[in-house]
């Protein structure tokens, strides 16, 4: 009911380009321990934003703050604007939120879930087509209680994306998903961020953040540990390209040991692993060159957020 | 509120007004009617068991014959608005706490909570749809009496309508307040048996508040279907109930919305 936020009155509104949910040292406890402690990231209109962490990290806390499920202790929380806890409704028009761990009314069908809830908001889309493109057109008469796991959790996403939002907030998006049905949830929210809308994704999964995401917040322990594009948390792993080969001569160990870039070099019965950097490539394909020797089985691995993760995570 | 037909907004996200809020509300009540529906235990025990039991005692010839302990008024004529109470002690406090409790449970209410129409929107179309089919159980009650044994149709009109609206405000608040309490469907199911049997005593399903002894009489009246089964009884006969019964009915039925209002927890 109230405009005024008595808990932050002094905060300047930060003028970054076009953000669309902003945080501002969120913190959040429950009982006695801290569940979000400082949180504060700012989501660019049109962008999809990973929150990524191990479990227990804060994630969900997180974006419940932001869709107005949980009041914070402290920080401010902008959505286009307006505070998710006064100004609930408001926000609840422009943000569509898929959440962890609820159901619906276990004799409701899918048709009937799809109706209610377009009736709910001012002007919705099409639920038939958001069933077509999640394959649940076989299902829309089958009770929510009688879904697999994995249907139960592509109509969540429907209903999430039913209200026509202007943001979305997707949390665990493909858990439970088959791979196939998990490739398919990716290309919609691709074609639901062309159509513009801001995507908030909740994930612990390195490959979807990596496909989906513009940029990913790491999370831990309730604190934000990084903020970067995929590529740029690639890049702050040590070590993480590999290269393998088999000479067709041995090496010498000391200028092996010189190139640019390694973390680490590994010979296993004739067969050499280099961790290191995109340089350490580059040296290495001159040095095979200059020395006329020929590698067998040359791989080269990128690094992955995998090794992005666990260098910038604790647990 | 006014009836002006409007035309429907060019621009229908524009938030606000009480016509576009409507819609949503109607929605949710739709869904839940048909839930509700599909819930034939429920619709059984509080429409059909009701108005069966009063037919069933009927049947017992001792209950057809003017009672001298009554004051020559027959058992079954007492029994019309015992059965009338038991379909809303079922309602209230029987059927409709586990599913609150499960809608609580399950996250249900807290999925709506994401959308613009609050989760109480659900508690109101359920709270609704359990006293609806008390309603029909009552008129079969009713029904039964008349046309099966002859009890004639209660006379004060508006004191009934008054009691049994103040019963059926206590016993939804009651099991609201059950629901409040119950972390889990299956706890709201045995607080509300627990709760079930006294409630169903005060009413009169063992002995008819007429014929209970006055002591008993007086402290069952202190209890809100106690006092309703007097209130009913009273407006039956032709009589304006006590304002004593309806003062405590009332009494109840908002210290019971109150209480459920206070510790009801959406998530």
């Amino acid at each position: 009911m109230a405009t005024t936020n008595p808990r932050n009155t002094t905060a300047p509104t930060t003028s970054r380009r076009a953000a669309v949910v902003e945080v501002e040292g969120l913190r959040k406890a429950y009982g006695g321990r801290t569940v979000v402690d400082g949180v504060s990231f700012a989501v660019e209109e049109g962008e999809i934003f990973g929150i990524l962490g191990p479990n227990g990290a804060g994630k969900t806390t997180t974006v419940e703050c932001v869709e107005g499920l949980r009041s914070p202790d402290a920080g401010r929380i902008r959505v286009a604007g307006l505070d998710p806890a006064a100004d609930h409704e408001k926000v609840t028009h422009l943000l569509g939120a898929q959440l962890q761990e609820s159901e619906l009314q276990p004799k409701l069908t899918v048709r009937e879930a799809l109706e209610l809830y377009a009736a709910l908001y001012p002007s919705p889309a099409d639920g038939y087509e958001l069933a077509g493109r999640l394959g649940l057109t076989e299902r829309l008469d089958t009770r929510f209680g009688k879904l697999s796991g994995g249907q139960k959790q592509r109509l969540f996403i429907a209903l999430a994306l039913i209200g026509n939002p202007r943001i979305v907030v997707l949390d665990e998006l493909t858990t439970g998903l088959d791979p196939r049905a998990r490739r398919d949830t990716w290309d919609l929210i691709e074609d639901v961020r062309a159509r513009g809308v801001t995507v908030l994704l909740v994930t612990h999964f390195m490959e979807e953040a990596q496909r989906l995401c513009d940029r990913i917040a790491i999370v831990d322990g309730g604190r934000i540990t990084a903020l970067d594009t995929p590529q740029g948390l690639i890049g702050r792993a040590a070590g993480a390209t590999h290269i393998s080969f088999t000479p067709s001569e041995p090496l010498d160990d000391a200028e092996l040991a010189a190139l640019p870039g390694l973390a680490s070099m590994e010979d296993k019965n004739g067969r050499l692993t280099l961790a290191g950097t995109d340089d350490t490539v580059n040296a290495v394909v001159q040095l095979l060159v200059r020395r006329r020797v020929t590698a067998h089985q040359l791989r080269v691995t990128d690094a992955t957020l995998d090794d992005a993760f666990l260098d910038l995570t604790t647990t | 509120m006014s009836a002006t037909p409007t035309p429907a907004p060019a621009v229908p996200s524009a938030s606000g007004g009480s016509a576009p809020a409507r819609r949503p509300r109607r929605a949710v009540l739709r869904a839940e009617t048909r839930l509700f529906l599909r819930e034939p235990g429920n619709f059984f025990w509080i429409a059909v068991f009701p108005p069966g039991l009063l037919a069933l005692l009927g049947l017992i010839p001792t209950f057809r014959e003017p009672d001298p302990n009554l004051g020559g008024v027959r058992l079954i004529e007492t029994y019309v608005p015992v059965t009338v109470l038991v379909a809303l002690i079922v309602s209230g406090v029987q059927a409709l706490p586990p599913v609150i409790t499960g809608y609580r449970e399950r996250g249900i209410l807290r999925r709506m909570s994401a959308t613009p129409v609050r989760p109480s929107a659900l508690l109101a179309a359920q709270m609704g749809l359990h006293g609806a089919a008390a309603l029909v159980s009552v008129l079969l009650s009713l029904a039964v009496g008349r046309i099966a044994y002859g009890v004639g149709l209660p006379e004060q009109v508006a004191g009934y309508l008054l009691a049994l609206l103040l019963a059926a405000a206590a016993a939804l608040a009651m099991g609201a307040l059950v629901a409040a309490f119950s972390p889990t469907a299956k706890i709201a199911t045995a607080v509300g048996s627990v709760v079930f049997l006294p409630m169903m005593f005060a009413a009169g399903v063992w002995l008819p508040v007429q014929a209970m002894p006055d002591a008993l009489a007086t402290a069952v009246g202190f209890v809100p279907f106690g006092a309703a089964a007097e209130a009913l009884g009273q407006a039956a006969a032709g009589d304006w109930p006590d304002w004593s019964s309806l003062g405590i009915l009332a009494l109840w039925a908002v210290v019971l919305t109150a209480a459920a209002t206070r510790w009801f927890r959406w998530q």
